[in-house]
């Protein structure tokens, strides 16, 4: 029984409604108690900060197009090598970091679960050869289905039982966690070498729209009760003016209401949320879309934070990513086409000299400034496409100090700063909303109740920075704040010490969390008839060879739900 | 002027990568200093007393050290790397990344050199009696700047992609050079003056190339412009003619190709294309 007490720490644990009091936590078997026994190995973090583990909602870190990335930057790994010490192994990648390397630069900054939001359907394997690989957190993944044949026939059918069934299937096969809709009905146009840029446009093919697909598998989620919300990147990613389309998505799906949370989760809002015409007069789109958060329940942002560094942007939508790439002018890869969604992947760099760039950075700390609830905005750089996630810290100085944004405010493009509505905010995020942003909201969102709190029964996953609430102002040492979450102090996986001094000096497995929805076996019979006769035509797989055994993945951590169907 | 002579004191047979052979290094240190700096032997950390017998004299400034060495060192990785000034003399074969980001002062080598040479170059002069590997004067992988200035010799051939994403300098080659010189290149001028592969200067936005011998075929985003009747390296001037392309079409470039009239009776059929 191994037993841990983690004493005169100033405990931050939003769920539990807990903010910078003193106390101790105790640990037993892994899991948070009331009480331990006196036997228990004591640490003592007095004058430091506790939070639980930070839980990250969206950040590409396996799968198919990371990989695509690794092999099509060699210089991103020439730039960031990272030695073996005696507990870890070597590494590298400061935009796309080597899969175990991954996992030690999250417990490093003290985060402990991690989701990759979006795994082609096809090449799911693939991802949970690369999840079962990296260290210490425990992960999961969202499969793509907004593009998928059988979802849009479905839609157009109206059979929406149906359809549940099929994401029902379709996410125990792949070992998937929520509904991920990239560009929906937009894919398939990629194919045809066309884009859709507006919920009401017609899919080739298919003689669907966008809005019929997002309203339908917003349905189904409801349907199946599944943990997390749909998790959607909507249509017209990064262009000019986009932040319409965004509210039409959002706003398509008012009438669905979840018990346990909101319905829908857009993702990288900055990215989603510009206003103008073109790219000269692109304009910040995130009051509006603030406005629209902060009057419905139904919806949640995270932010998609642009840090100015080289990154890699990657993600499935095909089209925005040969737009972006015509923008650039660097290195372009196409991928995925051939399962059933697609992928893009581009190396750049932001600058702030540049007006389209300083403009993003302003979007998305207007979206967590302008959104009143920190339980309805998480903090994301979107991994690796507004910066890497080791930016994090750097965010959340932005985030509590109104001198650090206005430090990067005097350097950014002259044009974008007069157009920004950010010189104006004075909001300062305290040390308890972000705690809220980074493990508290996500955890609820992901419908994860054993993360994000430090309450009984819950895992202890624990993260603990040097930083003293009580002596320092986070406004006026946004320096020591960034510092602090740069390197935890510890790191609690499990109820073990995983990272000490911003050192990892324990490597554990992580568990890898998917979702199995229940439904009735009549349906589920139609379902399976339907599929097989499409898998013997359209996929390159039988079917039977299609699902994802559970024992492929090294610690498997089964979420059931029961389907209203 | 004094010497400090390196001599391996066996045959490598595991990749040495060793910075530390480099005048900026060794400058003002001790003999006993310079024994037991630590380098790569593959995985394991070595001193470099062990793998070289070093003597002679260390010049006290940067500007009167010359290192020598005398012997095969085809498996030294990096030797040079970062230098500013000072000489380095290899009487024999130089291993792979001689001379890397280079800032200054000379190299010359007896033997053969390996690929990489002179990879992400600022300055300063290297020349090589044998051949050299490929992508000499450019880009470390997936990188976009290549060689930002210096001379490069060699008076043998040459392998690949030499210049790679060149920016600025020279590269003078005696011999032949196979595939894609001059590939990504931005600036600067590479001289070939004996035959080439083809893909001369693929995707490159400017500089110049030019090749005294048979170029091998001009990809077809190129376009023909004129005969010229001379070139120009420097302010040495090439006799012609030349048949003079431009490109690359598909890059929006503005680079030069320039192929002499007399080893490319391939390219005959385009002095159809020159108006009258």
């Amino acid at each position: 029984m191994a037993e841990l007490l983690i004493r005169n720490g100033y405990v931050f644990d939003p769920l539990n409604g807990i903010e910078g009091e003193r106390m101790d936590i105790s640990i037993r078997d892994g899991k948070i108690v009331e009480k331990v026994s006196r036997k228990a190995r004591v640490l003592d973090v007095s004058g430091m900060t506790v939070m639980p583990g930070g839980v990250d909602i969206h950040s590409h870190i396996a799968g198919s197009k990371a990989n695509c990335a690794r092999m099509m930057r060699p210089e991103d790994h020439w730039r960031d090598p990272e030695p073996k010490t005696k507990y870890t192994r070597s590494g590298v990648g400061h935009t796309i970091p080597s899969v175990f390397t991954t996992g030690y630069r999250y417990a490093r900054m003290g985060y402990t679960t991690v989701f990759e939001p979006a795994t082609p359907p096809l090449k799911t394997r693939h991802t949970h050869e690369e999840l079962n690989d990296i260290p210490i957190i425990d992960k999961g993944c969202f499969p793509l289905l907004g593009n998928n044949w059988f979802v849009m026939e479905y839609v157009k059918q109206g059979r929406i039982d149906e359809l549940a069934a099929y994401v029902a299937w379709m996410l125990e096969a792949t070992k998937g966690y929520a509904i991920k809709i990239v560009n929906p009905g937009g894919i398939e146009a990629w194919r045809w070498g066309r884009n859709l840029r507006h919920l009401d446009d017609k899919v080739p093919n298919f003689d669907v729209t966008p809005r019929e697909i997002v309203r339908a598998l917003c349905q189904v989620n409801k349907i199946l009760n599944l943990p997390h919300a749909v998790h959607i990147h909507p249509n017209g990613l990064s262009e000019p003016g986009n932040y319409q389309t965004t509210l039409d998505t959002m706003d398509c799906v008012h009438d669905i209401q979840r018990e346990s949370g909101p319905t829908m989760h857009v993702t990288h809002a900055q990215f989603t949320g510009r206003k103008g015409w073109s790219w000269a007069d692109v304009r910040s789109g995130a009051p509006e879309i603030a406005d629209y958060v902060n009057t419905h329940d139904h919806v949640s942002i995270d932010m998609g934070q642009l840090v100015f560094t080289n990154v890699t942007w990657m993600t499935a939508d095909g089209p925005a990513m040969f737009a972006l790439f015509k923008f650039s002018k660097t290195k372009w890869f196409n991928a995925d086409v051939e399962s059933e969604t697609g992928a893009g992947v581009v190396s750049a760099t932001y600058k702030k000299s540049n007006y389209v760039n300083a403009i993003q950075w302003g979007i998305a700390l207007e979206l967590a400034l302008l959104v009143k609830d920190p339980w309805k905005i998480y903090l994301t750089t979107d991994h690796p496409n507004g910066g890497p996630f080791t930016a994090y810290p750097r965010v959340i100085s932005w985030l509590v100090s109104r001198e650090a944004r206005q430090r990067v405010i005097d350097k950014i493009n002259k044009t974008a700063r007069r157009r920004l509505d950010l010189p104006g905010i004075d909001r300062e995020y305290s040390l308890h909303e972000i705690a809220t942003i980074t493990r508290a909201a996500t955890a609820k969102s992901l419908g994860l109740g054993c993360k994000g709190q430090l309450g009984a029964g819950a895992d202890a996953d624990i993260a603990i920075y040097s930083i003293e609430p009580r002596k320092i102002d986070p406004a006026k040492d946004y320096k020591a704040v960034r510092k602090a979450f740069a390197s935890a102090a510890f790191t609690v996986k499990d109820g073990r010490i995983v990272v000490k001094n911003g050192e990892v000096v324990r490597s554990v497995q992580g568990r890898t969390f998917w979702t199995k929805p229940e439904v009735s076996e009549g349906i589920m019979k139609t379902v399976t008839s339907d599929l097989e006769r499409k898998f013997d035509d359209y996929y390159t797989v039988r079917m039977a060879n299609y699902p994802i055994e559970e024992r492929y993945l090294t610690s498997s951590q089964a979420i059931t739900t029961r389907g209203d169907v | 002027m004094t010497d400090l002579v390196f001599t391996p004191t066996r045959q490598f047979r595991i990749p040495v990568t060793a910075e530390c052979i480099s005048p900026d290094f060794v400058a003002g240190k001790s003999l006993r200093e310079i024994e037991l700096t630590q380098v790569w032997e593959g995985n394991r950390r070595i001193k470099l007393g062990s793998l070289f017998k070093v003597q002679g004299e260390i010049g006290r400034t940067l500007d009167d050290c010359t290192v020598k060495i005398t012997g095969n060192v085809s498996a030294v990785r990096r030797i040079g790397f970062e230098m500013t000034g000072g000489s380095i003399q290899i009487d024999g074969d130089a291993g792979m990344y001689l001379g890397e980001r280079m800032q200054g002062g000379s190299i010359t080598v007896t033997g053969n050199a390996g690929s990489w040479l002179a990879t992400q170059m600022r300055n300063g002069q290297i020349e090589v009696q044998g051949d050299a590997g490929d992508a000499i004067g450019g880009s470390a992988r997936g990188g976009t700047k290549g060689m930002r200035g210096g001379t490069i010799t060699i008076h043998g051939n040459c392998g690949t992609e030499t210049g790679a994403w060149m920016q600025s300098g020279t590269i003078r080659i005696k011999g032949n050079c196979d595939l894609y010189a001059g590939i990504h290149m931005k600036n600067g001028t590479i001289m070939i003056e004996r035959n080439c592969a083809g893909r001369v200067g693929a995707q490159m936005t400017g500089g110049k190339i030019i090749v005294l011998g048979n170029v091998g075929g001009v990809l077809p985003s190129f376009q023909f412009e004129e005969i010229r009747a001379k070139a120009k390296v420097g302010d040495e001037k090439i006799p012609g003619p030349f048949y003079f392309f431009s490109g690359d079409v598909n890059e929006e470039g503005k680079g030069q190709v320039l192929a002499r009239v007399t080893d490319n009776s391939d390219l005959k059929w385009n002095e159809r294309l020159i108006e009258r």
